[in-house]
């Protein structure tokens, strides 16, 4: 199964190599991986997405909480928890894909932060399969560049992770 | 009062006590080693190569209770230091390594003898620092050693550019370590325990199994209580002899790839199964899958909650220090009104001496070839059963776990989890400084001993009086026997065409050497060695038979119950 899994860090050098080698080290898999300082910039926040068994996951996060650096582990997906990731989409927009685009674009409830007179650039929030749909739903010839930010997330309601 | 930073590194030895620093001075060290030369409460123990350096102090720790230390340059130093830091890693040996780095200004230019020492060493160590500033340096030396013994113990890396050797700042040692990303559990939880021995009173055909964890946390004293009180029978790993006495008959020897034929199948057998301080490793169950086909509770005590349902599913998990969770353990048995149902455990000890019957360490000493296992025997009886024994790794290895009985925790030295030749000499050195007057054997074969055998020049130079006991089968033993038995005798490259005479080798080094060629000599030869040249390092080269192998034997990927007797070939 698919598992969100948040990480508060101390904000140090080598933090985040320290997370990505334990899961190389120990074969684990990484969909993606997400991290910036939180507002108290002492700790940095990541987001790790991974597939595994729950035995799997026990492990991930079992081994998480190993490393001394690691302040906090949570699995989000154990309960309501909201995941958002962020898209660039660099796409050709000439001719009447100009106006499809847009469209589109609006469909999704993405925006054009980027024009030029061939090219827009759209920005694109949502979970993975929003983000996937999207690009689904384009005209793939048209796509020039994307680029994803990787899933984060947040627990919902009184689900807080802080110090 | 300002100290300059290799000041501080050497005041924040004294502030933790360290009588021994293993190590081997460098360009980026200097500073430090200036300071070293300066007082003489840290004395310094100069080896003949860095890996020893580290494998010495991992010993001194192994043989005490210390935290052992090490001292190396950048570069160089540090790559020669990876396989040391690497055997203490996986056996969860508390040491700390300072480590000497380029000037700040030059990390990352490629610099001479630059090495990514944190980036190197972060797989195999519990923690490690990049010191960045003169004012941290106390307070990181200081977290070094508070994470290196606390929790689950482990080698933790201070690397220390040299311009902060050389900067000043205010020396102050801090009293304590608060850190809010660690924690250690330290109790066990009261419920669980309670679960445990609900358990453990109600099993049919119960069993222990203790491994290094129960010698780290010195518990051997509580676990020898409870299996007495209990009368149940306890295996230990080849990480955990010496905890409960191995002269025991509760004791049925060490379990799995080459246990004994009475642990394995009791291990396989039993119907709660008790294990403290192990990890449940490949080389001791052999097959997760074959080992859960028989239903059976496990109870699981061990500090460290990622060990636990890691490769086998535990029922039962006590996340805890094993002292601390024994004592609980203890107290609540002895509050139970419920005993251990006394018919049924008669009659899995029945069973349990029906296994013992097949006496699967026994072999054939003759008149001509000298047999690995009756060195060993020899060497028990000579020492009266009372040695370090440290060793290196391979048949050897397993013959001194098999046949020498230790009756005592931290006697008996040996890298389990790594598994590194080479480890055996410079880790006799490290436990005959921990213990200066004690007897101290190294056991190994021709393979490992020349491994790190430069250390030899370590001995003659400290006159530490250790006994190496070389098995000589002229053969990488392990490598020969894996082949024999599965690579259709294809000795690819396990055969030393040439080797060095090790009486002259020993001699040049200003040492006794002895050749050692038949079996009634061998008893004579140990007492020569351990009597007679009592304060001399003694060479003790054995001429071993060729062919023997190590009996019982699992092979990998197998079960416990499948195991190959000598007796079956």
């Amino acid at each position: 199964m698919r598992h969100i899994i948040s990480i508060l860090i101390e904000n140090e050098a080598g933090a985040l190599s320290r997370v990505s080698g334990l899961f190389s080290a120990r074969g684990f898999n990484i969909e993606s991986l997400t991290v910036a300082p939180t507002e108290d910039a002492s700790l940095s926040r990541m987001t790790v997405v991974s597939v595994g068994s729950d035995d799997v996951i026990e492990q991930i996060t079992k081994q998480l909480n190993k490393l001394i650096d690691i302040v906090k582990v949570v699995d989000l997906s154990e309960s309501a928890h909201i995941e958002r990731e962020l898209m660039l989409v660099k796409v050709r927009a000439t001719g009447k894909d100009r106006e499809e685009m847009k469209r589109v674009a609006d469909i999704f409830r993405g925006r054009i932060i980027d024009v030029t007179e061939s090219t827009y650039v759209v920005e694109l929030t949502g979970n993975g399969s929003k983000l996937d749909a999207f690009l689904g739903a384009i005209d793939a010839t048209l796509i020039l560049e994307t680029v994803r930010t990787g899933v984060c997330g947040i627990g919902r309601g009184d689900r807080i992770l802080k110090v | 009062m300002q100290l300059t930073g290799a000041e501080i590194v050497i005041r924040c030895l004294q502030e933790e006590k360290v009588e021994h620093v293993f190590g081997y001075p460098g360009g980026s060290v200097l500073f430090i080693y200036d300071e070293l030369f300066k007082q003489d409460q840290v004395k310094h123990i100069l080896v003949r190569h860095e890996q020893a350096a580290v494998h010495a102090a991992d010993a001194y720790s192994r043989s005490s209770q210390k935290i052992g230390v090490c001292l190396v340059t950048s570069g160089p130093g540090v790559t020669n230091a990876v396989t040391g830091i690497a055997t203490a890693y996986m056996d969860s040996i508390p040491l700390v390594v300072l480590t000497g780095q380029v000037p700040t200004a030059y990390i990352g230019q490629d610099a001479f003898q630059e090495a990514d020492t944190v980036g190197i060493t972060r797989p195999c160590v519990k923690h490690n620092f990049l010191v960045k500033d003169v004012k941290d340096l106390a307070a990181t030396i200081k977290k070094a050693f508070y994470l290196a013994k606390t929790g689950r113990p482990g080698p933790v890396l201070v690397d220390i550019p040299k311009d902060i050797t050389n900067h000043k700042c205010e020396f102050v040692y801090p009293k304590t370590v608060v850190m809010r990303s660690y924690n250690p559990v330290v109790k066990g939880h009261a419920g669980q325990i309670k679960k445990a021995v609900q358990l453990l009173l109600d099993a049919k055909r119960p069993m222990l199994y203790t491994g290094g964890g129960v010698i780290l946390s010195d518990a051997a004293e509580k676990l020898t209580k409870l299996t007495r009180m209990l009368g149940y029978p306890i295996t230990q790993t080849l990480m955990g002899l010496g905890a409960y006495p191995g002269t025991d008959r509760q004791f049925l020897g060490m379990p799995g790839m080459h246990g004994t034929y009475e642990a394995n199948m009791a291990m396989q057998h039993c119907d709660v199964l008790l294990a403290i301080g192990a990890r449940f490793d490949d080389r001791v169950i052999g097959s997760p899958a074959h080992f859960s086909q028989v239903p059976r509770k496990i109870i699981h005590i061990d500090i460290d909650p990622s060990s636990i349902s890691k490769r086998v599913k535990v029922d039962v998990p006590i996340v805890g220090n094993v002292p601390e969770v024994l004592d609980e353990l203890i107290k609540q048995l002895e509050a139970a009104e419920a005993k251990p149902d006394a018919k049924y455990l008669a009659a899995w000890w029945k069973e349990i001496d029906g296994w013992r019957d097949r006496n699967c360490l026994k072999y054939k000493q003759g008149k001509d070839l000298i047999m690995p296992q009756y060195v060993i025997e020899k060497l028990y009886e000579v020492t009266g059963g009372d040695a370090f024994v440290c060793s290196d790794v391979g048949q050897h290895q397993m013959f001194a776990a098999q046949f020498y009985k230790f009756d005592k925790p931290r006697r008996w030295i040996n890298s389990g989890g790594l598994g590194t030749m080479g480890f055996g000499l410079p880790a006799a050195m490290g436990v005959r400084f921990a213990h200066p007057k004690a007897t101290v054997a190294c056991v190994t074969g021709e393979g490992s001993i020349q491994m790190c055998i430069q250390e030899m020049s370590t001995c003659k130079q400290f006159r530490l009086p250790i006994k190496v006991i070389c098995l000589n089968n002229g053969y990488l033993g392990m490598v020969r026997q894996w082949q024999e038995m599965f690579h259709g005798n294809r000795y690819s490259e396990s055969y030393f065409d040439s080797l060095p005479d090790f009486v002259k080798l020993a001699e040049a080094y200003g040492h006794v050497g002895m050749r050692i060629e038949k079996p009634a000599d061998v008893e004579g030869a140990l007492k020569e060695a351990f009597i007679q040249h009592k304060n001399e390092f003694v060479f003790m080269d054995f001429a071993t038979d060729p062919k023997a192998n190590v009996f019982p034997m699992i092979a990998a990927g197998k079960g416990l119950s499948e195991m190959i007797l000598a007796e079956d070939l």
